[in-house]
């Protein structure tokens, strides 16, 4: 034992053996060697910064671009077709266009945006790999990128969906959409009910992630907390 | 007038982007996306001819027949052109 609190005078009673004096785990060290792809990456990144295609400042900026991108940007998106219907059939056309006339830096994202109505749910997977609008809505969450999701969710989405929460009628036609190509996709959800009055930002707030990957459904009004 | 198409069944090496589940099955036309370079040439950085690519609408039910969840729910991919064949609309 490396170190014996019994020894201290003062009062170690909350130390518990495996966490830290503030009462987390230690996690261990991620001592595994690199992957083939790890090595892969950082021999062609170096080799571009060597030969002077890139720099690293270049590399850094475009990550804090990636990371700067989130749901919330989606939710914009959103917010504004259920705001404003000819925006709404534009982005129904050609939701990259769409996404870009509000202003947002997808670069060459081709999006298509699959409308929820009434008797219809939509739902977004990718089996072959993980593809996900990344370029308007950030990094995909972990649990669309495992193989238990990416598999079930073209074989059994109710099943899967009921597990999100989301218990949707027989009389709903589920529509799977698997991004097997070029295209990335996003879901517009249907405005909820009782959101007449709201702003275009209200309704944004009532935009989650999951809703636009199909497997959530929006906020109702009155669980969003009011700013005091 | 809907087009129905058929998944190919081939199963060659390398990389391509038509998912096993979906080859043999058949299904419906929902739109088509334009042409776009062809990832069995692009994975492997070679010059890449352009490819038409359309987005197909099978139900349930033709992919997983009685073990579907809704035999009318339905799953849209995109597939490239030259991994599907034209169904006749009364095929014997």
């Amino acid at each position: 034992m490396p170190h014996d609190h019994h020894d201290h005078d003062h009062d170690h009673d909350h130390h518990h053996h495996g966490l830290s004096p503030s009462g987390h785990p230690y996690r261990q060290d991620d001592d595994a060697p690199l992957t083939y792809w790890q090595r892969m990456e950082i021999a062609v990144r170096e080799l571009l910064i060597e030969k002077g295609v890139t720099t690293a400042a270049e590399i850094a900026s475009q990550i804090d671009l990636m990371d700067s991108r989130s749901p919330a940007n989606g939710a914009a998106v959103v917010a504004r077709a259920w705001a404003d219907p000819a925006f709404k059939s534009r982005l129904l056309d050609n939701a990259g266009d769409a996404s870009r006339e509000m202003g947002f830096d997808i670069g060459p994202l081709h999006l298509i945006a699959v409308e929820n109505t009434a008797d219809t749910h939509n739902l977004i997977v990718c089996t072959l790999c993980s593809c996900y609008p990344r370029n308007l809505l950030g990094l995909p969450p972990d649990w669309y990128k495992t193989r238990a999701y990416r598999s079930r969710a073209v074989r059994e989405p109710r099943a899967v969906l009921a597990e999100f929460g989301l218990d949707l009628p027989d009389s709903t036609t589920i529509r799977v959409h698997d991004s097997t190509a070029d295209m990335r996709y996003i879901v517009l959800p249907a405005r909820p009910d009782g959101t007449e009055g709201l702003s275009e930002a209200e309704l944004a707030a009532l935009v989650t992630r999951d809703c636009m990957i199909g497997t959530g459904l929006p906020r109702l009004p009155q669980t969003v907390a009011t700013p005091g | 007038m809907v087009k129905r198409v058929r998944v190919r069944s081939l199963m060659p090496p390398g990389h391509v982007r038509a998912p096993a589940y979906l080859r043999g099955k058949t299904g419906v036309i929902e739109r088509s996306l334009g042409a776009f370079g062809n990832p069995e040439q692009l994975a492997y950085g070679l010059p890449a001819e352009k490819k038409p690519l359309y987005r197909v609408r099978f139900t349930m039910a033709e992919l997983w027949g009685d073990r579907a969840e809704r035999p009318a729910d339905t799953l849209d991919a995109e597939i490239y052109g030259h991994w599907l064949e034209e169904v006749p609309d009364h095929a014997p």
